[in-house]
């Protein structure tokens, strides 16, 4: 079982990525679970076709400890699982906490089955606190995939990640397995992602080029795949899926100082010198 | 090797360099030592001090009698802070019985949050908390603390109040204690003080008996102390208003700014609202002391001095006489069995300081003392208050600062009044207290936030026939053989205070001192081998 998570600064495509990739992985007949490690609970929307998924947490408020695993556990487009982690309401209680809870008691429930070939984290923003550092702890998550673009925030945060990563490497573990792209059209996008994921000693694993596709299907609650398996964009998500299967390219990031990465994005010129 | 060196020599640089300026001697050129108090105890060490909550709860807060006060927070910190204080209370307010008063500070008021209720807060709980509190015990008010995780999701305990106290129109008041905060309980009581001020003080009235009406600040009544102290009180014809909090009502501390002097007994837990009365409504304080035969005299002949009054001098000269007189044979015989004894001394703020006074009256002297949680002040006198550095952990406890009320700021002497007393009465420090160091022997060793090494080390170096301390360390001690006596329980005797608390304790400490288990204390292995072995040479027996 390969224990797989994704980050990257917000808004920049995690979840959207995270499924299409996942009906790619589906499609070669992988067995897949998706752990959806945001609050606001939407991480598996296109893979069920928009069913509305009751959380871990929402079914441990309302049931006391006595949960059953098929309440929580809902299978979607290419029998893919999906789990949703949830979490408070904006502004109260403790999301992190809720994070640790879930994934605990997905493992008491027993739903990290020996048939899974793929288990997938979908994590909110940035790691924040130690509770949005659980996928990565020792024992879960042993690869991580970054979501960014060209855009200068999404490297910074791409960078900030890397440090989480790095001080999780040296205790349980874990390792960067590169960065994926989701363009947003900016200019020379491709060479400079490369570039950061070259200094940060991993790779650019593959360039997801923008497409009204992703919004169509989107909008129709399905993956690309799903939604229309010929068009040019499912083979792209089918490319990022194979490369992801067969990747072997495992390392503990070397994170950039802040003057390196602005040198690196004037390099490429999206700063003005 | 002095004694302080020895005990300094086990310590690698770093601890070193961090206790060397709790550890001090009393100088014998009477000069005043500066003591390194109320600093961040180090990691390991093995410090005896509680936590915020617990100054906030469990000293201040917890022994208002006829308010619920909610600890909202897992199970664990309300059901260790349950009765671990001997706070006793009477239903009665101003000294006249109730009938019917809910007696609640002997419950335990908890929300009991659960994991859910960390995730997605524990506001509702609380408010449920709070509404349930409501209806069973229609309490006169509800006190809300808070508890480390409380802070760390961010819970808003102050909205919940605010909403209690507007649907339920009853009073309800939020302590943002987090167990974390500050370097010890101290940082509680300041909270609890700030709060106290800030929502209840000021907020009744009550009608004055007498002119000669007092509150008697920082006595939580521990083993019925206060019971004692009101008694002798009212038979010099003194009355008490409140006690700060020991037996306290909601009704009597709302108009405890009606009192005409302000008697302070710990300084430590309770100088924040003794000085906040002085400059918003003008009330005098008097740092006393009903802990020791001496003192209780002087405390009694401050007071009467202060209302300057002849008939209540009088009054307290001839209770005086009449206690002398009844206890005299008692004090006679126990200071023939204690004189000459030493005592070490480890307690909290105040009590370090005040049984030295009692001690001392008995022929014991002190010989070794040291305050958990005191602040400089408590040691060196408020004379350095200005001079104190406030480093970070104390700069995140708010210190609040109050006006005077125009409408009820008053001062029992007049400025000429004032000038008067002083010229008179020169040994009494109104609005001042001078700490503890002045009244110890050169050569007495100062020991603050003493641990657990220090306690068993300085028990080998100083052997004193007594010690005075708390829960925690009173067995190793006494396995030690020394005798210890707890001063936060009274070993759940008590009470303590005025004169008849002194032959209390005069009895106790005899009685303990001189048992004949002392005796059979000798462990086998010191008299005779544990193992014995036989010798075996060559192979033969």
């Amino acid at each position: 079982m390969r224990q797989v998570a994704i980050y990257g600064k917000g808004g920049i495509g995690k979840s959207t990525t995270t499924q299409n990739l996942n009906a790619g992985l589906a499609e070669m007949g992988k067995h897949i679970m998706i752990v959806g490690c945001d609050p606001k609970a939407d991480s598996c929307r296109l893979i069920l076709g928009g069913l509305a998924q009751q959380t871990v947490l929402d079914t441990l408020r309302e049931a006391g400890e006595d949960i059953e695993l098929e309440s929580v556990m809902k299978t979607g487009y290419g029998g893919i699982k999906c789990v949703e982690s949830g979490g408070p309401e904006p502004g109260v209680g403790c999301a992190g906490r809720g994070i640790i809870t879930s994934i605990g008691l997905l493992e008491q429930l027993g739903a990290y089955t020996d048939d899974l070939d793929y288990v997938f984290y979908d994590v909110l923003g940035d790691v924040v606190c130690g509770g949005f550092a659980m996928p990565i702890r020792e024992g879960k998550a042993q690869e991580i995939y970054i979501v960014c673009s060209g855009e200068m925030m999404a490297l910074y945060a791409a960078n900030n990640i890397s440090k989480g990563i790095m001080k999780y490497a040296k205790t349980g573990g874990v390792r960067l397995g590169g960065l994926i792209c989701n363009s947003r059209n900016v200019a020379g996008e491709e060479e400079l992602v490369s570039a950061v994921a070259h200094e940060l000693g991993t790779q650019m694993i593959h360039f997801v080029p923008r497409s009204r596709d992703v919004q169509q299907a989107e909008i129709n609650k399905k993956t690309v795949i799903d939604w229309n398996p010929a068009c040019e964009q499912a083979d792209v998500y089918r490319e990022l899926a194979q490369k992801i299967d067969s990747n072997d390219m495992f390392v503990i990031p070397k994170p950039l100082t802040q003057d390196r990465l602005e040198t690196l994005l004037m390099e490429h010129g999206l700063m003005e010198a | 090797m002095d004694i302080r060196t020895a005990l300094l020599d086990k310590y690698g640089a770093r601890v070193y360099k961090n206790r060397k300026d709790h550890i001090l001697t009393v100088p014998s050129d009477g000069s005043m030592p500066v003591v390194g108090a109320n600093s961040r105890s180090l990691p390991g060490i093995m410090t005896e001090r509680g936590c915020c909550y617990a100054g906030c709860k469990g000293v201040v807060v917890g022994p208002i009698k006829d308010v619920v006060t909610i600890t909202h927070g897992p199970i664990g910190c309300g059901y260790y802070t349950w009765g671990t204080r001997r706070n006793k209370a009477r239903p009665s307010i101003e000294g006249q019985r109730q009938e019917n008063m809910p007696m609640l500070n002997q419950y335990m008021f908890s929300t009991d949050m659960q994991e859910p209720n960390i995730v997605f807060g524990g506001e509702k709980k609380l408010r449920k908390a709070c509404e349930e509190a409501i209806e069973i015990f229609h309490p006169k008010a509800i006190f809300i603390c808070a508890t480390c995780p409380v802070g760390l999701i961010g819970d808003d305990i102050h909205a919940v109040a605010a909403s209690i106290e507007e649907d339920y129109n009853v009073t309800c008041v939020a302590f943002s204690c987090e167990g974390y905060k500050g370097v010890s309980q101290s940082a509680g009581h300041h909270i609890a003080n700030n709060q106290i001020m800030r929502h209840i003080i000021g907020s009744g009235s009550r009608p004055l008996p007498t002119p000669f009406t007092v509150n008697i600040l920082g006595e939580y009544n521990i083993g019925g102390d206060g019971f004692y102290e009101e008694a002798l009180l009212a038979r010099c014809g003194i009355h008490v208003r409140s006690a700060f909090t020991g037996n306290a009502s909601i009704e009597e501390i709302a108009s405890a700014h009606q009192a005409n002097l302000n008697l302070v007994m710990c300084h430590r837990s309770i100088n924040y609202i003794a000085d906040m009365l002085k400059t918003r409504y003008g009330t005098d304080w008097l740092k006393v002391n009903f802990i020791g035969i001496e003192a209780t005299k002087k405390s009694l002949r401050d007071i009467a001095n202060y209302f300057g009054d002849q008939e209540l001098l009088d009054q307290v000269e001839a209770v005086i006489a009449e206690e002398e007189a009844r206890y005299a044979e008692d004090f006679a015989y126990y200071r023939s069995k204690l004189s000459g004894k030493t005592a070490g001394l480890y307690v909290g703020g105040s009590r370090s300081h005040h049984y030295q006074l009692l001690l001392k009256d008995f022929g014991v002297s002190t010989v070794l003392a040291g305050y958990e949680f005191a602040h400089r002040d408590d040691y060196e006198g408020r004379e350095v208050i200005p001079s104190i550095k406030l480093d970070a952990d104390g700069k995140n406890i708010e210190t609040i600062t109050v006006q005077p009320d125009p409408a009820q700021f008053r001062t029992y002497l007049t400025p000429e009044g004032a000038q008067r007393l002083k010229e008179t009465h020169p040994e009494i420090e109104l609005n001042d207290y001078k700490g503890m160091i002045v009244d110890m022997e050169a050569g007495a060793l100062v020991d603050d936030d003493m641990n657990q090494y220090e306690t068993e080390e300085l028990m080998r170096l100083v052997k004193p026939d007594i010690f005075f301390t708390g829960i925690k360390d009173k067995y190793v001690v006494q396995k030690g053989g020394t005798l210890c006596r707890q001063l936060h329980s009274y070993d759940y005797s008590g009470p303590y205070s005025c004169f008849q608390g002194a032959a209390n304790f005069a009895r106790d400490l005899v009685a303990s001192l001189y048992t004949p288990v002392w005796g059979m204390i000798r462990v086998p292995w010191k008299s005779r081998p544990a193992i014995l072995a036989h010798t075996a040479v060559g192979g033969e027996d």
